[in-house]
């Protein structure tokens, strides 16, 4: 691999992880107006607002940087780059197309995006304390524990795909992948999509933010460029979250035409999925932070459990 | 080995691999010394990472990014619940010191010394030959459940003896509410 191959690639990762972020933002601007009877942002940029969150972005510079005077400054500082990155990192490994269409091929690449996906929320923790603010703390107390709660059932359903492909490499996943994976492993999808969208805190698993609640949880005292990165980290997550649920249980890049428009079906999933991310934002009530809990150790763990069951029956029966 | 394993004119990655010691040496010197709760339990995060990143330079990339999962993602943020709980304060928290630096440093130090011995008596004459990965997740799990099986049982029996003691010891006895 020489050096030109390494930058272009790279360079493909750093686009895929400024635009999307911002594509999915502004989708959820328009489908959550349209879901509301309301018609969104439609002056920015002239043709139906396409340009707000460009005018956002201007905005969030040009606010005051503000550090409560009885933060711990430096974590404080720190907490928003420690939440965002790690996603960058993760975008690195997810397939788009076949033929090694994929910024790096990594022997353990499921274990390398769970478990850099997982550092993220360090960044939440760390804001949450250094903020000096009550409301931060109850925030990041429900950031933890909910992360402890919906970590295992991610593992478990990403854990039942491995199973069944026999690797754990992302791309040799999508390489033994059949049709007929998408309605055995239906189950683990189903649990892996939803603790997913609870490890990012979006509704209807957003106790640890709740707005009307506890004013935004870690992020309350953030403001101007520090707290559009908080922002940013939720729309990557989103990104991440969507296109590693199409590659482990929607086949990724696999459809008519694979070797010519791969990477259009792969980003076709992760668009469908993200989509229904902020559908469930409209279409659910906010869970209550116990709700949370519950749902995690008695719905999703069980049915995860389950479904490696199904896994290891299938896998010895057929092979 | 045939020659060109010396210490001296080391390769580039033998002085990262220096470089990333000395930075996970620190970090573990701070976590210990800081006075603050919280800043201890992130320079726990430095040295944790940092040997993940050791591990990577070894090529034992499995191993690696299992220890960013449990300990970076698990530990330290219970390790961080736990310390929001008991409203950790920002500052230095001198109450928290037991007094027994002391005891601590003779402890630290005798058991690093009998660690260091050990390691550098038992794989002295070792070496890694990093062009060929050797962590790859294939050969790991076979090892462990083919040679290494008995040991990762007992462990296992370890830590679920260790949960249910810990549910056990935190239940509140009757009448004592």
């Amino acid at each position: 691999m020489d050096v030109a191959d390494v930058a272009v690639r790279l360079l493909a990762v750093l686009l895929a992880f400024l635009l999307l972020p911002l594509l999915v933002g502004q989708g959820e601007h328009k489908v959550m107006a349209h879901m509301q009877g309301r018609v969104g942002p439609m002056h920015a940029g002239g043709f139906h607002g396409w340009a707000q969150l460009v005018a956002d972005g201007v905005k969030f510079v040009q606010k005051e940087d503000t550090i409560p005077a009885g933060a711990d400054r430096r974590i404080f500082q720190l907490a928003p780059a420690v939440a965002l990155i790690p996603y960058l990192v993760v975008i690195v490994a997810i397939p788009l197309g076949p033929d090694g269409m994929v910024g790096q091929v990594l022997d353990a690449g499921i274990f390398f995006v769970l478990a850099v996906l997982g550092v993220g929320v360090l960044g939440s923790l760390m804001a949450g304390w250094a903020s000096a603010n009550k409301y931060s703390l109850l925030g990041g107390l429900r950031t933890a524990a909910q992360l402890m709660a919906y970590e295992l059932p991610l593992l478990l359903s990403a854990a039942s795909v491995a199973m069944a492909a026999g690797t754990l490499s992302l791309t040799g996943i999508l390489g033994a992948f059949e049709w007929w994976w998408v309605p055995w492993q239906l189950i683990g999808g189903l649990v892996f999509f939803t603790a997913g969208l609870a490890e990012l805190q979006r509704p209807p698993f957003d106790a640890p933010i709740a707005p009307e609640e506890i004013v935004f949880g870690a992020y309350t005292e953030y403001s101007g460029l520090r707290f559009a990165f908080f922002l940013l980290a939720e729309y990557a997550g989103i990104v991440v979250v969507s296109a590693l649920t199409a590659v482990l249980f929607l086949g990724g890049w696999h459809g008519p035409f694979a070797d010519q428009l791969g990477w259009l079906w792969m980003l076709l999933k992760t668009a469908a999925l993200c989509f229904v991310v902020i559908w469930a934002r409209v279409a659910w009530p906010r869970l209550r932070a116990d709700q949370i809990q519950q749902f995690a150790w008695t719905v999703l763990v069980p049915l995860a459990l389950a479904q490696i069951a199904l896994t290891g029956v299938v896998k010895v029966v057929t092979s | 080995m045939t020659g060109g394993n010396a210490y001296l004119s080391p390769s580039g990655q033998e002085i990262v691999f220096v470089l990333v010691g000395l930075v996970v040496l620190g970090g573990a010197v701070l976590c210990v010394t800081s006075r603050q709760l919280v800043h201890a339990a992130l320079w726990l995060v430095v040295a944790l990472g940092g040997l993940a990143v050791q591990y990577l330079l070894l090529t034992a990339e499995f191993v690696a990014w299992v220890q960013v999962l449990i300990y970076l993602g698990s530990v330290v943020v219970l390790l961080l619940f736990g310390l929001m709980l008991t409203k950790a304060p920002i500052g230095p928290s001198p109450d928290a010191d037991s007094r027994n630096r002391p005891v601590a440093f003779v402890v630290a130090l005798a058991a690093a010394a009998t660690l260091v011995t050990l390691v550098v008596d038992a794989f002295r004459t070792a070496w890694i030959d990093l062009d060929t990965p050797h962590g790859e997740s294939g050969p790991i799990g076979s090892s462990l459940f083919r040679v290494w099986v008995l040991p990762f049982e007992a462990l296992s029996v370890l830590l679920l003896a260790a949960l249910i003691g810990a549910i056990v010891v935190s239940r509140k006895r009757d009448g004592e509410s």
